[in-house]
């Protein structure tokens, strides 16, 4: 998968390529799907403000942004499963708008989610063809002719899969391409597919290009939500960029670079966004060696110093915050030690981490790092619940008190420390997450994702409280996959790939490309 | 863009009106009603000796939805402890037969099978993983069975006296049963752990996310574990406390209760999807189904119409949030899409 | 990592899934119960006991199959025994008020009042969103309230139904009893619809995963209702041979059935959460908790472990079930984990 040559010229302005409306008398070929100015808010949090989008038969249409731009928005809306509050949709030159997930379909668009959505149960090829089976005399399903059917669509494909096999347990790449079969055998004219390769090894990726290519051949028109700027580059046509929930700019490929793209993701120039300030390294804070965990990872071993920032980078699926989890206690490991400030800990508890001194802000803010439904004050102070009782009762306005003293440090913005925790913005609920781990005085902060899905000025600030705990001696292990954050903030970056460290790079030496190499490599690079 | 958007939706509401308007409010404002209507207009409602029996009643159910409530509010359910009651009740009635021990010693053997009975249930659902619906459907199955095997169909009923006239012996000239002591006492032991300590602010996060629960070190399993002991432990005391007051021990003692204790839980605000609830609001929902009951009892109308309030009644509190959700939802999506409008036309760049 | 799955060679492959199907566990314990009876007491299998247990399965039979039905959508109904009280009393109060009503319109009326009745809980539990379990603990209040007050201290007798009514439980076509007949053929249709038929197919999906169901755009709420309706209307049908084959019917018949059902269906290899097993294995759970109760009379076991014994069967269902999951995880896995 070699990067792309792309030309140097600075990515043309937003103004040269606006999306053609169904009405519009210009030259350009029709395209299949329009989405002009979409909102859509849920509750106060606005997830989606200028939502704007154009495919064409016969292209593969890159989709890219931050997490938080409002890229999974606007597919929710193509996949019919939210309605927006306001904007245009135009599908096939009609104007629709779709009340369910159904209606979408019917109009031609298969949506392939990150996190594929078989029925575990059902085989195969009545995943395929839930809902429409082929049948015979009397309505009865005929199950030969579904089984054949199936195979055909797989042969299409290239790709072998027993059609009778249950769903249950088959990997990412094959659930993928069960879905892509379903596309395929609905007539999609429209094939979205949201981080197909975050979860897929390089030949994974290669047959899901090759499918793709074919199906761009056959007239279909593709749109590819990703991360990966050197698959965006090697496989798409065009460019759409999104920021902060609004439409920026689309761009023919061939007239766009990596830095001009960024630049656009980002909203300004990428040393602004990192106020770092190297800080005095100290003593070894957390010692890891020989971790491993049968099938995830193997032979971890790192150290992170007291003021120091440490990245672990690398795609997704590489094994990063299963490390972390089992650094923390959440997961099991089956051989290696863990030492903090030179004391072993024990595996398999968080109580034991967090009274040692970590403190772990998770990857998924609403499943993991927060209680949604529960307060803000009671969010803020859940890890400090011991120290706050006295003879083993806690008082409310103790609580609240601590929560507010918290709020006020972090300049969390919040109506109410007694509203639900739900009701705030994703950058303030991250930093009552922040919050909660900094009111325990950790010795080393685990972060996973820190400004995942949110606001450019909200992650400034996280990033400048972070850079201001390393100043004060505290340990940062910080796993991000967003290489401007990684290659901004760290003192130093760990790369893995496929279970295990390929590389590590200081912050002087270390390079996007470099770091990318790493990580997308079969290779162990020499350190 | 989105803090201004989300300045002039969300409506300022202090702390205490939230509380006035609350489910547990609600229940508690209900009950008052009851009981008002009820002195009004029925015969012989306004009386001591209703609270007196009027608290006998309701005092295994009381007893019950206590740690019942912390097993739902933590995300589980506990079917079996109507089948606990019923073993204890059926092993107290035959140590006491056979086995010549005193009485207390029998009591305290009795409770301890509700304890071991706990522990199996806790040691399936948490060790073993499994599901707690289906396993306390197992339990109450497997309980209850043994208890008709342990006492077969007879009923044991030569307990010592005193004890009979001292579980229905009331406080002076108050109507209000001495056991009710107990009550308290075990009323507020829940009411703090759950509302005042360390574990009870985890059972919350608990009930809303196993995953967030754990990365604050919260012990899932350990913490579900020590519930279904409590629930046991009180069926445990509860099948004593029935055999004491009928003063009969028996295997059907306390048959279908278990669906009486969540109907009650449930009405007084706890959710079934857990995370959710308060002991005030559970002691209301059981007040308020063992009134209700009592006075149209009183009132002479037909015991089966009791039977159709309290289903209704329990169909009515798990409906209503979700229409009073549904509700609430469509009044701020119209809000929302008028200032979405207003805004987007002050900021559009399109033509 | 690619897994390349290759298909088996025909028979190998039939066979091994046949044996590794749901409801082998249940049949093979049914037959070893029948087995060690037997041989306990050979007078079992003689031709009437053997119409007994024909009899005595074939209501739970049908209760099973449409709660079934139910719980594969990730639901449940516990009204199910207040329902069938109400058909059965019912059913005693046509022939009662309606004397020489046709048999036929009864059982039409029966079916059509569970249904009504199915329909009331599947309404709201698609409208209200609220877990199947405490709507159906309310709704089992209610109809058995109703029942009640309806009922009164008043009973129908066996005798106050028509003669032939009461035969059907007597006659028998082929050795078997006219309403296991009708168990039979209602096993056999339902059995037929869940495999064949596409909206049965989508009941699995739904219970499956249903936020994926609902995501692809399957119609989940009229499913989940239908289901519902189609469950009261065989616990009508259940509630009409009720009254054929017992003695009496009031205020208080069915009270108590939705544990043995739900048992039943558990035993029966259907997973409470819904997405897999089959109304056939549900039907053999049915099978085989009536005859335990059979076993223990003949094999002269105090009848006071049927309970107990039924407590039994329900965790052993449930433990193996998750065994089999978690080693089927663990082996998955394993063979997918990268050569790290």
């Amino acid at each position: 998968m070699a990067t792309r040559e792309v030309p140097t010229v600075p990515a043309a302005s937003s103004g040269s390529a606006q999306p053609s409306s169904a009405s519009g008398a210009s030259a350009q070929p029709q395209s299949v799907l329009t989405l002009t100015g979409a909102a859509k808010t849920f509750g106060p949090v606005v997830a989606l403000a200028d939502g704007t989008i154009d495919i064409r038969p016969g292209e593969i249409h890159a989709l890219v942004g931050e997490n938080g731009a409002g890229k999974s928005t606007l597919v929710k809306i193509l996949a019919g499963v939210h309605s927006p509050d306001a904007g245009e949709f135009v599908v096939g030159g009609e104007h629709v708008a779709f009340r369910t997930p159904a209606d979408s379909k019917a109009a031609g668009i298969s949506v392939i989610y990150q996190e594929p959505t078989l029925f575990p149960d059902l085989t195969v090829a009545e995943n395929i063809f839930i809902g429409r089976q082929p049948t015979g005399r009397g309505g009865i399903i005929n199950r030969r002719e579904m089984r054949r059917q199936a195979r055909e669509l797989f042969a299409t494909l290239g790709v072998p899969i027993d059609p009778d096999r249950i769903a249950e347990g088959l990997s990412i790449a094959d659930q993928q391409i069960i879905e892509i079969a379903k596309a395929i055998s609905l007539d999609a004219r429209v094939l979205v597919m949201d981080e197909p390769t975050a979860a897929l090894s390089g030949v994974e990726v290669e047959r899901l290009f090759t499918v793709a290519r074919g199906l761009r051949d056959k007239g279909a028109g593709i749109l590819f939500i990703s991360h990966r700027f050197e698959e965006v580059f090697a496989l798409c046509d065009r460019i759409t960029v999104m920021r902060d929930g609004r439409y920026v700019s689309v761009h023919d490929t061939a007239a766009a670079t990596v830095p001009g793209i960024v630049k656009e993701m980002v909203g300004r120039e990428l040393g602004a966004l990192f106020p770092k300030v190297v800080a005095p390294v100290g003593d070894t804070v957390l010692s890891v060696s020989g971790l491993s965990r049968l099938g995830v990872f193997t032979d971890i071993g790192f150290e992170v110093k007291a003021g120091e920032i440490v990245a672990l980078s690398g795609l997704v699926g590489a094994g990063r915050t299963e490390v972390a989890r089992a650094v923390f206690g959440i997961d099991k490991y089956d051989a290696g030690t863990v030492h903090l400030d030179g004391k072993a800990l024990p595996a398999r508890s968080p109580q034991a981490s967090i009274t040692a001194g970590i403190g772990f802000v998770p990857e998924d803010r609403r499943k993991q790092g927060l209680v949604m439904d529960l307060s803000v004050a009671r969010n803020a102070t859940l890890t400090l619940r011991k120290s706050l009782a006295r003879f083993g009762l806690i008082s409310g306005a103790r609580e609240r008190r601590l929560a507010e003293e918290w709020s006020a440090r972090l300049q969390v913005k919040t109506g109410s420390q007694d509203y639900a925790v739900s009701t705030l913005s994703g950058g303030n609920q991250q930093k009552v997450v922040l919050a909660k781990w900094l009111a325990t005085e950790p010795r080393l902060l685990i972060v996973d994702e820190p400004t995942r899905g949110i606001d450019v000025g909200t992650k400034a600030e996280v990033h400048r409280l972070l850079s201001d705990l390393a100043g004060r001696g505290i340990a940062i292990l910080m796993i991000s996959s967003e290489l401007p954050e990684v290659l901004g903030m760290a003192d130093r970056i760990l790369v893995m790939h496929e279970g295990r460290i390929s590389a590590e790079y200081s912050r002087e030496e270390a390079t996007a490309e470099l770091v990318m190499h790493a990580a997308t490599s079969a290779q162990e690079v020499a350190r | 863009m989105s803090e201004t958007l989300t300045a002039s939706i969300v409506k300022s509401r202090s702390a205490i009106g939230k509380r006035l308007i609350g489910h547990d409010a609600v229940i508690i404002y209900v009950l008052i009603a009851v009981v008002i209507v009820s002195c009004l207009t029925v015969r012989y409602f306004a009386s001591t000796l209703t609270v007196g029996f009027l608290l006998i009643q309701v005092i295994p159910i009381l007893l019950l939805a206590l740690p019942m409530a912390l097993v739902i509010i933590s995300g589980e359910i506990d079917l079996s402890v109507a089948s606990i009651a019923g073993l204890t009740s059926a092993v107290m009635g035959v140590l006491w037969r056979d086995s010549g021990w005193d009485i207390v010693t029998v009591m305290v053997a009795s409770v301890f099978v509700g304890v071991v009975c706990g522990a199996f249930n806790g040691f399936l659902i948490t060790t073993l993983g499994l599901p707690s619906l289906a396993v306390t459907i197992g339990t109450l199955a497997l309980f209850r069975g043994l208890a008709l095997v342990v006492i077969g169909d007879q009923k044991v009923a030569n307990f010592p006296k005193e004890l009979n006239i001292f579980v229905l012996s009331k406080i002076g000239a108050t109507g209000i049963p001495v056991v009710m002591i107990f009550v308290i006492l075990i009323i507020a032991f829940f009411a703090i752990l759950l509302h005042f300590t360390p574990f009870g602010r985890g059972l919350y996060a608990l009930g809303y996310s196993t995953e967030a629960a754990s990365f604050v070190g919260i012990r899932v399993g350990h913490a579900k574990f020590w519930l279904f002991i409590a629930t046991g432990t009180v069926a445990g005391l509860v099948g004593v406390f029935l055999t004491l007051r009928l003063a009969s021990a028996g295997p059907d003692n306390g048959t279908g209760m278990e669906l009486s204790v969540i109907a009650a839980v449930l009405l007084g605000g706890v959710s079934i999807f857990g995370g959710k609830g308060s002991i005030p609001g559970v002691i209301g929902g059981v007040l308020l189904i063992g009134v209700l009951t009592y006075s149209l009892r009183l009132a002479k109308v037909p015991e089966t119409a009791l039977i159709i309030v309290t289903g209704s009644l329990l169909v009515i509190s798990v409906v209503a949030p979700s229409v009073t959700a549904w509700a609430k939802e469509r009044i701020r999506l119209s809000r929302v899409h008028k200032v979405v409008q207003g805004s987007s036309t002050l900021g559009s760049t399109h033509a | 990592m690619s897994t390349i799955t290759e298909e088996k060679t025909g028979a190998m492959h039939s066979v091994r899934s046949f044996l590794r199907a749901r409801e082998i566990p249940v049949a093979g314990a049914l037959v070893a119960l029948v087995i060690i009876t037997t041989i306990i007491n050979p007078r079992f299998l003689s031709p009437q006991s053997l119409k007994d247990l024909m009899l005595n399965a074939t209501i739970v039979i049908i209760l099973a199959v449409g709660q079934a039905l139910v719980i594969i959508t990730r639901n449940v109904d516990l009204s199910v025994g207040s329902i069938l009280g109400l058909v059965a009393f019912g059913t005693g109060t046509l022939f009662d008020v309606f004397a020489g009503i046709p048999i036929p319109l009864v059982f039409l009326a029966g079916m059509v009042f569970g249904g009504v009745l199915g329909a009331i809980n599947g309404l709201l539990v698609t409208a209200a969103k609220v877990p199947a379990l405490v709507i159906t603990l309310g709704t089992m209040y209610i109809y058995r309230g109703v029942l009640t007050s309806w009922a009164g201290s008043k009973q129908y007798f066996s005798g106050d139904n028509p003669r032939e009514f009461g035969a059907l439980s007597v006659d028998t076509v082929f050795g078997l009893p006219i309403i296991t007949l009708v168990a039979i053929v209602v096993v056999i249709a339902v059995g037929f619809f869940m495999r064949a038929v596409r909206s049965g197919r989508d009941l699995y999906a739904i219970g499956s995963d249903p936020d994926a169901a609902r995501l692809f755009g399957l119609a989940v709420s009229k499913r989940v209702l239908a289901a519902f309706v189609a469950n009261g209307a065989l616990v009508g049908l259940a509630g009409v041979l009720y009254t054929s084959r017992y003695n009496s019917v009031g205020a208080l018949t069915g009270s108590g059935l939705e544990l043995d059902v739900v048992a039943a269906v558990v035993v029966g290899g259907v997973a409470i959460s819904g997405g897999t097993g089959t109304v056939v294995g549900a039907a053999i759970g049915a099978v085989l908790l009536s005859t335990i109760t059979g076993a223990l009379t003949a094999t002269r076991v105090d009848k006071f472990w049927q309970q107990a014994i039924v407590g039994v069967l329900i965790l052993s269902a449930i433990i193996v079930d998750r065994i089999v999951s978690v080693r089927n995880a663990r082996k998955l896995r394993v063979s997918e984990a990268r050569d790290v």
